[in-house]
């Protein structure tokens, strides 16, 4: 009884020393995070933000009916839903690749990871230069008698702003994906050989059921980094891009510029709204496929 | 039987051949874009806008009233290194550098202080694990998963609550705060054994003690790969000066970078050179930390 209270003593005081070095976080996360982001909610509810009347979800329908907010999800959902599921699979692609021991295997890995360490800034030139109207992508082009895409003024956009995606983000992917090979169980796969398993069962009931969780990881660390291709767009295209590049970005500086709170708060509510399920899905999917391997 | 198997393993050495090959291609096409960028700085701007000129016409400046070649051409190797538009950006425009340099004072202190506020955090996340601390880690991981689109909302409102719109402050404060490098280093510490802590409590060493003496320590690689990530990631930053800084005089480079571009090619990319180089550098020498982190990264629920 009384070493029971002791103990239960040493762990308040436990608690409370240890809740000192978590003190600046905490106020810090909840003044420039937390809290603000209530008053997002309570924006997003009122009709103004001096005067505060109650409309509820009247900002909500007003920016669901707006044409630029629509234009902007549908496209990043367009970009998300091509970009996001490609990138996983060729990443997984290539770090099973990776795997079989290669020549140059360390030299590929750097060369392929050394994307995500420059700042995009600093390649966009070339991007320039490859996707121009009259740039080196065209004048390829050309040399086999293909007509000249704008591929920067048209639908194309995409396609470019896809394969940048691509080339900045695979590198991370690829990483994550190789360790996570490399904790798949050697010695399951040799007996599976030893049944005479076909590569394909041994890669759809031994491997994917490894690989479930870190896919799932990747899939939500992509779908985030879809969301950032903003920054690309905008180094690319500037303030006005062709219509197919205008993102959830764009619209939300559009609100900024014009201090329009309740629009803004509405629109950053949807979104984390559709993250906060997005995430929760994967999750449960995820629980449906590695079940068998909790243990 | 044994003919069998050599065949098999002929097969494989091929296919492995095949697959190296392969590889090779993807990787070179890979580094394209940068080593293309540096080679391109030591290029005169007379041969950029011969080069390229056609597709920066439009521009005012960009090469008016010299020569451009009908047709665009990809080139590696400059047909006569110069080193004047490097002279040009470090001594005869001191925009660049002042952008630079605006880059610079933007994200190291980020990078320190969250480091700092991070680590005394995730050592309380460590240490103690109760109801309420899971609470706090899981709203952690929420609001790092959440995209800038909603968190620039609130930190916009904050700092103008704060009147501190405009500053360095706008964009230095959110990112200190910014809970990422506190959910890597709280995996970090949880792994520490707990028998060490312990251990170091009989012999009567006060939480301070156990904080800066063993677990501080023993977290060196991770806070090395975390800085690195951090690094990158707001060296790179693009959205939050945007929005958080009107007046583009303090605008970071990574900014400023795509304004270049349309007035003076010639030296567009010998900035573009000089904003990589550290990034370059970092890569060089911490690449096996950078890989670590983000292996950390991996394992979200652990």
């Amino acid at each position: 009884m009384t070493m029971k209270k002791r103990t239960g003593v040493m762990t308040k005081k436990l608690k409370r020393k240890t809740a000192l070095f978590m003190a600046p976080s905490v106020c810090g996360v909840a003044t420039f995070f937390v809290i603000p982001f209530l008053v997002v909610i309570f924006y997003s509810l009122v009709d103004n933000p001096v005067r505060k009347n109650w409309v509820f979800l009247d900002n909500y329908f007003s920016i669901v009916q707006n044409k630029a907010f629509r234009l902007a999800v549908t496209n990043t959902v367009k970009f998300s839903l091509i970009s996001v599921p490609l990138i996983v699979v060729l990443s997984l692609l290539v770090a099973f690749a990776l795997d079989k021991n290669v020549v140059g295997k360390s030299q590929i890995r750097s060369s392929i990871l050394s994307p995500m360490m420059v700042p995009i800034a600093s390649v966009i030139l070339i991007w320039q230069v490859l996707f121009d109207n009259n740039g080196i992508v065209n004048e390829f082009l050309s040399h086999y008698d293909i007509a000249r895409i704008d591929w920067m003024k048209s639908d194309s956009a995409q396609i470019v702003i896809i394969i940048l995606f691509i080339w900045k983000n695979l590198g991370y992917n690829m990483i994550l994906f190789m360790a996570a090979i490399s904790n798949i169980p050697k010695d399951l796969i040799e007996v599976a050989r030893l049944e005479s398993a076909s590569d394909w069962v041994i890669f759809r009931t031994i491997k994917i059921r490894y690989l479930a969780s870190t896919i799932l990881f990747v899939t939500i660390m992509s779908l985030i980094n879809s969301f950032k291709v903003f920054r690309e767009i905008y180094l690319l295209t500037g303030d006005y891009p062709y219509e197919a590049l205008y993102m959830m970005q764009h619209y939300m500086n559009n609100m900024f510029a014009a201090l329009d709170y309740q629009k803004l708060s509405a629109a950053a509510i949807l979104m984390s709204i559709v993250m906060i399920i997005l995430v929760g899905l994967l999750f449960i999917i995820e629980n449906f496929v590695g079940r068998d391997l909790e243990d | 039987m044994k003919y069998n198997r050599e065949i098999k393993t002929k097969k494989r050495n091929k296919k492995k051949k095949i697959l190296s090959a392969i590889l090779i291609f993807v990787a070179i096409i890979y580094v394209i874009p940068i080593i293309f960028t540096v080679c391109n700085s030591f290029m005169a701007e007379t041969e950029i806008s011969a080069n390229y000129g056609k597709i920066f016409e439009g521009v005012a400046g960009a090469g008016a009233g010299k020569y451009i070649s009908e047709t665009v051409h990809l080139k590696f190797i400059p047909d006569k290194v110069s080193f004047k538009q490097y002279f040009t950006v470090l001594f005869n425009s001191p925009d660049y550098l002042l952008k630079f340099w605006n880059s610079v004072i933007l994200v190291v202190p980020i990078v320190i202080f969250q480091m700092i506020v991070a680590l005394l955090a995730s050592y309380g996340f460590a240490r103690y694990n109760g109801k309420v601390r899971q609470i706090i880690f899981f709203s952690y991981i929420i609001l790092m998963l959440m995209p800038y689109q909603v968190t620039l909302v609130p930190n916009f409102i904050v700092s103008n609550w704060l009147g501190i719109t405009d500053t360095n402050w706008a964009i230095w404060l959110p990112g200190i705060f910014s809970p990422f490098a506190v959910f890597l280093l709280t995996k970090c510490m949880r792994r520490i054994p707990v028998g060490i802590i312990e251990a170091a409590k009989i012999d009567g060493a006060g939480e301070w003690k156990i904080f800066t003496k063993i677990c501080y320590p023993l977290c060196k690689s991770a806070i090395a790969s975390v800085c690195i990530l951090l690094f990158i990631d707001y060296w790179n930053m693009v959205e939050q000066p945007l929005i958080l800084l009107k007046d583009s005089d303090m605008h970071p480079l990574s900014v400023f970078l795509s304004k270049i571009n349309q007035g003076e090619i010639g030296i567009a990319f010998a900035v573009a050179t000089i904003y990589m180089i550290p990034t370059l550098l970092v890569f060089q020498y911490g690449e096996e930390y950078l890989v670590e982190g983000i292996t950390y990264q991996g394992g979200m629920k652990g």
